[in-house]
C-alpha cells in the first residue's frame, strides 16, 4: 500500500492504462508540458512522447470531436477538460455524436473515450470553474457517468473507465485532489469494485445518506458527528451516476427506512430527484420519512466569498437527517 | 437595430476588395476539354464512359427516392441533383484504404464507396439511423449535425499518422464533405486548426451549392470560401463542381498531398443544389427561377455526354445501355424500399451502449412486457 493524494493516484492510474494499451492516448489543453491544471498528467508526456499525451489548441468541442475519430480508427483516448464549465462548447460533440453514433451504427461503432472533468466548488476561484453538470450527461443515454471520492477509488476506477467500450464521463472531485488515502497500486484492477457498483462505506441503521465526488468526505464526517449524538447513518457512495446501482440503494433504504440524497449540484432536476422518485417508488412501504434532498440552490454558482453558504456542509447534511426523523 | 447596414457593408467591400476567384476546370459545359497544367489528367475514353456511368446512375438513385418519398415509402430525402459531378469525381478520387466522411447528402460518394443504396433509403425511410459498417467500405456514417464529422475525421487523419500510415507508399488519407453553410460552424473551423497544426492527411472538401436551406452563400462568408483554408495556413482551390473530370483532377491530387505527408488541403467545388434542400422544402420562396435556369446550362452530365459524343467517342448503344442499367436499379431500389419491414419495436434498446447496462435491460423489460399485454392470443398486436 501506498499513501497518494487523488491527483497523484489517478496519475498512477493513466499511467498504468498506457503502459498496458498502447492505443490509449491523452488529449487536452495543458495535459503534457504542464501536467494538467491539477497536475494528474504530470509526467506522462514526457515518458509516453507528445504522439500519445498530446497539448491540443484551445477548443473543447475540437478535443472531444477529435477524439471520436481517434475512436474510429482503433484508439482509446481520455480527454480532459480543465473545468467543469468549460465542457459546454462540446456539449455537441458529447451529447450528439459521442453517446449516439454508436446507436447509430447498430452496434457496429464502439468508442471507448473517456471524458476526464475535474467538477466542483470550494477552491475559491472565479466563475465557470466550481459547476456540478454531471446530470445533463445522466440524462443522455449512451454515456456512462461514474465519480471518485478518494484516491483508492480514482485509481482503480479511471483504468476501467479505460478499459470499458462504451463512452465514459469520469467527474473527478477538484477540492479533494490533495486529500490522501492508501492506493493498492500492486493489486490489479480485476479485483476492483466494477465501476456501475455503489460502496457503502459506513454501515448505519437509522438513515441512508447517498453521496458522490466531493461530498463522500463531507458525509463520512457528517456520519461521525451523528454516531456521538447517538445516530446512526449508513453512507453510500454512488460511484456510478448512470447507471445507478438501484439494487445497493434500495437494500439500505429498505433497511433504514430513510434516504437523504447529498450532491454539490442544484436539486432541481437534479441526481438526488431521480433517486427520490426510485425509491419513493421500490421502497414507499419502507419510508418512514420523505426522500429528502441536499444540495446547491437554484441559482447560478456564486461568487467564491460566498460559496460556502452555497455548497452542503457537515451541518446542512445533518439538518437534513433530523428532518428526516422528524417526520 | 439595422441601422446604415447597408452602408457599413459597402464601405467595407471598398476598404478591402476581395480578389475574383479562380476557377480550375478541364472540361466546359459544352464539353470542350481545357487541360490545366498542374492538374494533369490522363484518362481513357473507358474511364470517361464509367465516369458517366456513375453520374447518371446516382442521378437515377436520386430520381427514384424523390418519387418514393412522394409515395409516402421515405420520410424524407435530401437531394443531390446538380451535385454529382462533385461527388464523383472526388469519390473515385479516393483509394479503397483512403477514409471519407459524408454529410447526409453524399449519395454519389456512397455509390462509389460501393455502398448499396438501399442502405440509404434504410436512413431516410426511417428503419435505422445508417445500417452500414463503416469500415466495410470505409465510408463513415451520415451526419446530420452540420459540421460535426469533420472534427470525427481530422482524428481519423490523426490516427492514421500515429498509425505511421502516412508518407509511404500505402499512405492513406481522410476527405471531410461539408457544405458552405458548415463553414460557419465552429465545429468546421476548429477541424481545420487541429489538421492545420497536425499536418494531418485529410482533404477538405467543400461543395458549395449556394444554399444552405434559404440562407445564401453571401449570409456565411465574405470571402470566396477557399480562400479561407490560406488563413490557417493550408492550401485552398476552387473548382468547378459541376466538372467530374477537374473534380476527380484536384481531389486526386490533395489526397494524394495528403498520403505523402504534406497535410491538409481546402476544395471548394462550385456548383449549385438544383432541387430543394430536402423534399420538405420550397425553394420558390426564396430563391429565383432564372439562377436555376442559368445552371441548367452548367449541367454536369450533359456536358459528359458531349464530349462524349460528338467525336463519336460512344454511340448511341452506350448510352442506351447505361439508361437501361438505371431502369434496373430504379426498379430495384423502389422494389427493396415498398417491402422493407419495420425493425421490431424492442430493437430500440439494442446498442445503446456496448456493454451491458441494468437500467436499459430493466426497461426493454417493462416494455416488453407492456407490449405484450396488447397481444391477442395468437401473438397478434
Amino acid at each position: 500500500m501506498t499513501v497518494l493524494t487523488l491527483s497523484r493516484a489517478l496519475n498512477e492510474g493513466l499511467r498504468k492504462a498506457m503502459e498496458n494499451d498502447p492505443k490509449v492516448l491523452i488529449m487536452g489543453e495543458d495535459v503534457g508540458k504542464l501536467g494538467g491544471v491539477f497536475r494528474v498528467t504530470d509526467g506522462l508526456q514526457k515518458d509516453f512522447g507528445e504522439d500519445r499525451v498530446m497539448d491540443t489548441p484551445l477548443a473543447e468541442s475540437g478535443i472531444v470531436g477529435t477524439a471520436i475519430g481517434l475512436a474510429l480508427r482503433g484508439y482509446r483516448p481520455v480527454c480532459e477538460i480543465q473545468f467543469d464549465g468549460f465542457i459546454f462548447p462540446a456539449f455537441d460533440q458529447i451529447v450528439s455524436q459521442l453517446a449516439k453514433m454508436p446507436y447509430r451504427s447498430g452496434g457496429v461503432v464502439k468508442l471507448p473515450i473517456v471524458i476526464r472533468v475535474p467538477f466542483g466548488g470550494g477552491i475559491g476561484a472565479v466563475e465557470h470553474h466550481s459547476e456540478s453538470p454531471e446530470v445533463f450527461f445522466v440524462h443522455t443515454s449512451g454515456l456512462r457517468v461514474i465519480s471518485c471520492g478518494d484516491p483508492a477509488d480514482g485509481y482503480a476506477m479511471i483504468q476501467q473507465a479505460i478499459s470499458s467500450d462504451d463512452p465514459v464521463l469520469f467527474f473527478e472531485p477538484k477540492r479533494r485532489y490533495w486529500d490522501k488515502t492508501e492506493v493498492d497500486l500492486a493489486g490489479g484492477v480485476a479485483a476492483a469494485l466494477p465501476m456501475d457498483r455503489a460502496r457503502t462505506l459506513a454501515s448505519g441503521t437509522d438513515v441512508t445518506v447517498l453521496c458522490y465526488g466531493p461530498m463522500v468526505r463531507t458525509c463520512m464526517e457528517a456520519a461521525a458527528a451523528a454516531e456521538s449524538e447517538g445516530r446512526s447513518i449508513e453512507v453510500i457512495d454512488l460511484r456510478s451516476l448512470s447507471p445507478l446501482d438501484t439494487e445497493t440503494i434500495f437494500a439500505s433504504v429498505r433497511k433504514t427506512g430513510r434516504c437523504v440524497v447529498v450532491h454539490e449540484a442544484p436539486v432541481t432536476a437534479g441526481l438526488g430527484a431521480e433517486i427520490a422518485a426510485r425509491v419513493t417508488q421500490e421502497c414507499f412501504y419502507h419510508l418512514e420519512a420523505p426522500v429528502l434532498r441536499v444540495g446547491g440552490y437554484s441559482t447560478p454558482y456564486p461568487p467564491a466569498r460566498i460559496e460556502e453558504h452555497y455548497l452542503p456542509d457537515l451541518d446542512r447534511v445533518l439538518d437534513a437527517v433530523d428532518r428526516a426523523f422528524a417526520y | 437595430m439595422a441601422v446604415k447596414a447597408a452602408g457599413r457593408a459597402s464601405s467595407r467591400n471598398h476598404d478591402n476588395p476581395i480578389p475574383k476567384p479562380e476557377l480550375i476546370q478541364l472540361l466546359t459545359p459544352e464539353g470542350e476539354l481545357t487541360p490545366h497544367p498542374d492538374y494533369p489528367l490522363e484518362l481513357s475514353v473507358d474511364e470517361i464512359k464509367s465516369l458517366y456511368r456513375d453520374l447518371v446512375l446516382v442521378r437515377r438513385i436520386d430520381f427514384e427516392a424523390i418519387a418514393l418519398q412522394r409515395k409516402g415509402e421515405l420520410g424524407i430525402w435530401a437531394s443531390l441533383l446538380g451535385q454529382e459531378a462533385a461527388q464523383v469525381g472526388s469519390g473515385r478520387a479516393l483509394e479503397p484504404r483512403d477514409m471519407a466522411f459524408p454529410t447526409y447528402r453524399e449519395h454519389g460518394v456512397a455509390w462509389c464507396r460501393g455502398l448499396d443504396p438501399v442502405k440509404l433509403l434504410e436512413l431516410f425511410r426511417g428503419v435505422n439511423f445508417g445500417g452500414w459498417d463503416p469500415r466495410e467500405h470505409n465510408f463513415h456514417l451520415y451526419t446530420i449535425v452540420i459540421g460535426a464529422q469533420t472534427l470525427h475525421a481530422t482524428g481519423y487523419a490523426m490516427g492514421i499518422q500515429r498509425d505511421g500510415a502516412v508518407g509511404g507508399e500505402d499512405g492513406e488519407a481522410v476527405i471531410a464533405y461539408f457544405g458552405d453553410g458548415a463553414t460557419s460552424q465552429g465545429d468546421v473551423n476548429e477541424s481545420f486548426i487541429w489538421a492545420s497544426v497536425n499536418n494531418a492527411p485529410i482533404v477538405f472538401f467543400c461543395q458549395n451549392n449556394q444554399w444552405a436551406i434559404s440562407a445564401p452563400l453571401e449570409k456565411q462568408t465574405r470571402v470566396p470560401l477557399y480562400q479561407r483554408a490560406q488563413g490557417f495556413g493550408f492550401p485552398g482551390l476552387r473548382v468547378d463542381g459541376n466538372d467530374v473530370l477537374a473534380c476527380l483532377a484536384v481531389t486526386r491530387k490533395a489526397l494524394q498531398a495528403a498520403r505523402e505527408g504534406q497535410g491538409p488541403t481546402m476544395i471548394e467545388a462550385y456548383t449549385y443544389r438544383m432541387g430543394a434542400h430536402t423534399t420538405t422544402d420550397d425553394p420558390t420562396r426564396y430563391r429565383l427561377s432564372a439562377e436555376l435556369e442559368s445552371w441548367k446550362l452548367k449541367d454536369p452530365i450533359e456536358r459528359v455526354r458531349q464530349y462524349l459524343i460528338r467525336p463519336g467517342l460512344a454511340k448511341e448503344d452506350f448510352f442506351a445501355a447505361v439508361n437501361a442499367e438505371a431502369d434496373e436499379i430504379g426498379a430495384r431500389i423502389r422494389q427493396a424500399c415498398e417491402t422493407m419491414p419495420d425493425p421490431e419495436p424492442l430493437s430500440m434498446f439494442d446498442h445503446v451502449y456496448a456493454e451491458p447496462n441494468a437500467l436499459v435491460a430493466a426497461e426493454r423489460e417493462q416494455a416488453a412486457a407492456y407490449i405484450s399485454s396488447f397481444m391477442t392470443e395468437d401473438g397478434a398486436r
